[in-house]
């Protein structure tokens, strides 16, 4: 064949749909994103460019005596090669607390923490040269295991994260410990039930390793543009540590290939600027695979224990539950994570007594932080087998006990709070569970339809199918009192068209579509024009985590069109050019003694989606397949239902793997599967069919009634799954992910 | 470093550059040849967002050395269609929804075309298997599943 082959021919173009608010509109990107002309971090090229690479440790804990740059120095092609010496502003940056060296100053506390940087001529040059470097370590001793991290010697001596409106834990180690008292967690009931529960370490494997591009502005400041989730906060954490304004230093959006919480800390971002400044030469940096492993912040790996107690009729009574969160070697995001974990942790029922405690750690375990569901999933996937161990006890059918004790406006959360907003629990249930699977399939069947796929040798023999139902939810937007804004800006033209310039981050989910079909729908206009997402030109948008993003993002665009109408009639025509900041109605924290509300709400709304997995595992050899997923999830308003949908197919994805597949698996805190050889994530081999239903009650105060939605599909479905596999075995399975000896050994 | 020079046809034209030995088919695309289309997810051959067509037949073009593909022929997803006549199967990827952040749809398009050409009117069990080299971590599959039959002209 040649290379020149004819095409399989083309249809006639057809020029996207440009649609409003509630249609699926395919997106504005696809056509680039289809040619391969989209421009990703890892695409960008400036002239004069240098590879920037990073010296990472390679052990989990050890003192650094003695690091020497100088052989590295002098080797072809090398510009630069910086230490934690060269930083010249603050030393350490972080999410929430400035808890992490930019680059190791005498101690590393992971695996893989960046101690240096080079910048060279060809990424070849700059990886040898890194190779160079010569360190001096004096290992010490890990804190690999979480349940023994507060008998430790302290990895940060100086509790970065204390006396912040957190509880005071003077124990060693202790990020954050939480306690949410409800009722009187003494209470009885005629059947309790308990368990205990881990959840392994997930990666969020985003396809597109972490890259950006820094490039000097001549005058002491610089660009960088960057794959990242939130443009306005990195810059806040990259300009102190470079001893910059933040003016001198403007972050814009580069192609980002995929987020999933794991680009909310930084990664290249001041490395790449430090080299840029230094060699005042554009610096580009790139990581592989097994870098980007250990390059960002993992799900928290977590062990839940659990005693739900119920009346004879199926109504909980009490739940008792303690929740511990490895958080590795810094903070990232784990005191909200530990508080959400907690938040949530008794599913959407009705529950008048509980006692949860909640606790995060710092270990040398590879850093966790923000990972789609954040803290609600690790404690679903328990909650919910507690639910089904309730129903088998009670000899009552799990969903009907789910309805039972169904979540509904007008009820409280564990916290206190007055459930205002929407929240369809039984509706979900109800929905979901009418979902009808498919019919069972004999045998022989084509082996790529059996468990394990073709590599099974069985031949069908000892395959079980089981059928499993979970219930999740969690929050919507920023909580506990953080000061949730989003700005956009539209400059409304003479002829009506406009331009609208938006902070928010295009990781693929779709806000792009989202501030578009807001723009058309409120200007009355196709001729919308986004800009570049950039600080340059635009207050901050928050980041695109926690569902909030198309909440927040549709009341900023539709406040600014609409004043700009508005200015534009006052003014009776003309130009206008109006920003305006998008504000949900305000939280505040909880007591940080007994986790209650200390105002009206540590949360703006909550997201429900029940789930029906159906599973074949064959026993004997521990292989699993899911054969069908179907869901009912409440969404608010889907903006793009096509977009909606994908969401949650994408979701479910990767709560399969959390399920089935993976895991970051540490040995003494090294990572020891950083590939995509190793760390296995769904193919489409594995992905079964899905039938989603959405289920539209909006959210009263949310614009439009939408809510987000990204993250309830992939807290449901490890639960979801789990239990399928459960009903297929038998087995008690109090762990995800799954593995083949949980199964027939 | 030592250069060699080589010399091949990629989407049809004849081109040259000059690479270093250790260098990846992948990366001369992507860095010396100013065709980044061809993505770099893994770098091991692992999960298909560098598939090119090498004289005509699927590889993962971080597999192949630069040198290897000297007076070889490569079809890469820029090679495909132009944007005012899209492939269908890149249409298809459009209104399906089969893109999210796609950075996997450069190497599913290439593999889904190439699929389509030996299989005009694949099986659901067709699809999984030719596409389960590609790796896609937004979409869960299902929105690529409908575009390859929408491509195909399969009614779902
Ligand atoms: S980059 Fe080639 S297979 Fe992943
Ligand atoms: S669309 Fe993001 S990896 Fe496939």
């Amino acid at each position: 064949m040649s290379a020149t082959r004819p095409k399989i021919k083309a249809r006639p173009p057809t020029r996207p749909r440009l649609g409003k608010i509630g249609e699926s509109v395919p997106r504005s990107d696809g056509t680039p994103k289809v040619m391969g002309e989209f421009a990703y971090a890892s695409d960008l090229h400036a002239a004069d460019m240098l590879w920037g690479h990073t010296l990472r440790s390679p052990h989990a804990h050890a003192r650094i005596a003695e690091i020497d740059i100088s052989q590295a120095v002098g080797m072809p092609g090398v510009h630069a090669v910086l230490t934690h010496a060269d930083v010249p502003g603050r030393k350490t940056y972080g999410l929430e607390f400035t808890d992490q060296p930019v680059l190791a100053i005498d101690r590393v506390r992971y695996f893989g923490e960046p101690v240096a940087v080079v910048a060279a001529e060809h990424p070849e040059q700059a990886r040898r040269a890194a190779e160079a470097i010569r360190v001096v370590y004096e290992l010490l001793e890990p804190v690999a295991d979480p349940e023994r991290a507060t008998e430790m010697e302290p990895l940060h001596p100086d509790r970065p994260t204390m006396g912040h409106g957190y509880r005071d834990d003077p124990r060693s180690n202790v990020v954050r410990h939480m306690v949410i008292r409800h009722g009187d967690p003494e209470t009885a009931g005629d059947v309790t039930v308990d368990g205990v529960y881990e959840v392994g370490s997930q990666d969020q494997a985003f396809l597109g390793p972490e890259s950006g591009l820094a490039i000097p502005d001549g005058e002491g400041g610089v660009d960088i543009y960057v794959a990242t989730q939130w443009l306005h906060v990195d810059r806040d954490q990259v300009a102190p540590c470079l001893g910059l304004t933040v003016e001198q230093v403007r972050v814009h959006l580069a192609g980002v290939g995929g987020a999933f919480g794991g680009r909310e800390d930084l990664s290249m971002q001041i490395h790449g600027a430090l080299l840029a400044l230094h060699t005042n030469r554009p610096v580009k940096f790139v990581y592989n695979r097994e870098e980007s492993f250990t390059g960002h912040v993992h799900r928290h790996p977590a062990k839940i224990w659990c005693e739900h107690r119920a009346t004879r009729d199926g109504r909980i009574t009490c739940v008792r539950m303690r929740i511990l969160l490895d958080g590795g070697a810094y903070a990232s995001s784990s005191t909200t994570v530990t508080s959400n974990a907690a938040s949530f942790a008794l599913g959407p029922y009705r529950v008048d007594n509980a006692l949860i405690e909640s606790t995060s750690v710092y270990t040398n375990n590879p850093p966790c932080g923000a990972m789609r569901g954040f803290g609600a999933v690790q404690t679903c996937f328990a909650a919910e087998a507690q639910m089904d161990r309730l129903a088998a006890e009670l000899g009552i059918d799990p969903v009907e006990l789910r309805l039972l004790n169904a979540l509904a406006p007008g009820d409280y959360l564990p916290t206190g709070q007055l459930i205002d907003g929407a929240l369809p629990t039984a509706e979900v249930i109800r929905r979901a569970a009418a979902l009808e699977p498919p019919a069972p399939e004999g045998f022989p069947r084509d082996p790529i339809r059996l468990p394990g796929g073709a590599g099974n040798t069985t031949r069908g023999a000892g395959v079980h199918r089981g059928v499993g139902f979970a219930v999740g939810f969690k929050n919507i937007c920023y909580s506990e009192g953080f000061d949730d804004s989003c700005a956009a800006r539209v400059q409304l033209y003479a002829d009506g068209s406009a331009t609208v310039h938006c902070a928010a981050t295009e990781v693929g989910q779709g806000v792009t579509d989202v501030i578009l079909q807001v723009a058309r729908t409120e200007l009355g206009t196709d001729r919308i024009t986004l800009a570049p997402h950039t600080t340059a030109t635009v207050g901050s948008a928050g980041s695109a985590s926690a569902s909030r993003l198309t909440w927040m993002v549709s009341g900023a665009v539709r406040d600014a069109c609409r004043a700009a109408l508005e200015e534009q009639e006052r003014r009776e025509g003309g130009e206008v050019d109006v920003e305006r900041v998008h504000h949900h109605r305000p939280t505040t924290p909880l007591d940080p003694e007994t986790g209650q509300i200390t105002g009206e709400r540590a949360h703006v709304a909550l997201a429900v989606a029940a789930m029906r997995a159906v599973v074949e595992v064959d026993i004997d050899l521990g292989l699993t397949r899911v054969v069908w997923v179907g869901t009912a999830q409440d969404v608010g308003k889907a903006i793009n239902p096509q977009a909606v949908h994908g969401q949650i197919e994408g979701g479910t994805a990767q709560g399969l793997g959390l399920a089935l597949m993976e895991e970051i698996q540490t040995r003494d805190g090294r990572i020891v599967n950083a590939s995509f050889t190793d760390y296995l994530i769904p193919t489409a081999l594995d992905m079964p069919p899905v039938t989603v239903v959405l289920v539209e009650d909006p959210e009263p105060d949310a614009p439009y009634g939408a809510k987000g939605v990204g993250e309830p599909p992939a807290i449901v479905s490890v639960a979801a799954i789990a239990a399928a596999v459960r009903d297929a075995t038998g087995r008690a399975l109090t762990r995800v992910p799954i593995r083949a000896d949980d199964i027939c050994l | 470093m030592p250069r060699l020079r080589i010399s091949l046809t990629i989407n049809g034209e004849p081109r040259e550059t000059d690479v270093w030995g250790g260098e990846s088919l992948l990366y001369a695309l992507r860095e010396r040849l100013d065709l980044p289309g061809s993505k770099n997810a893994c770098e091991q051959g692992e999960c298909g967002s560098c598939s090119v067509l090498l004289d005509g037949v699927l590889v993962c073009s971080c597999l192949v050395l630069a040198a290897q593909a000297d007076s070889h022929e490569v079809t890469t997803v820029e090679g495909l269609g132009a944007a005012d006549d899209l492939h269908r199967v890149q249409e298809a990827f459009v209104a399906a929804g089969a893109v999210q952040c796609g950075f996997c749809t450069p190497g599913l398009v290439v593999a889904t075309a190439d699929l389509l050409e030996r299989v005009p009117a694949p099986s659901d069990d067709e699809i999984r298997e030719a596409l389960s080299g590609n790796l896609c971590r937004c979409t869960g599959y299902q929105k690529i599943f409908d575009a390859v039959r929408l491509a195909a002209g399969i009614d779902a």
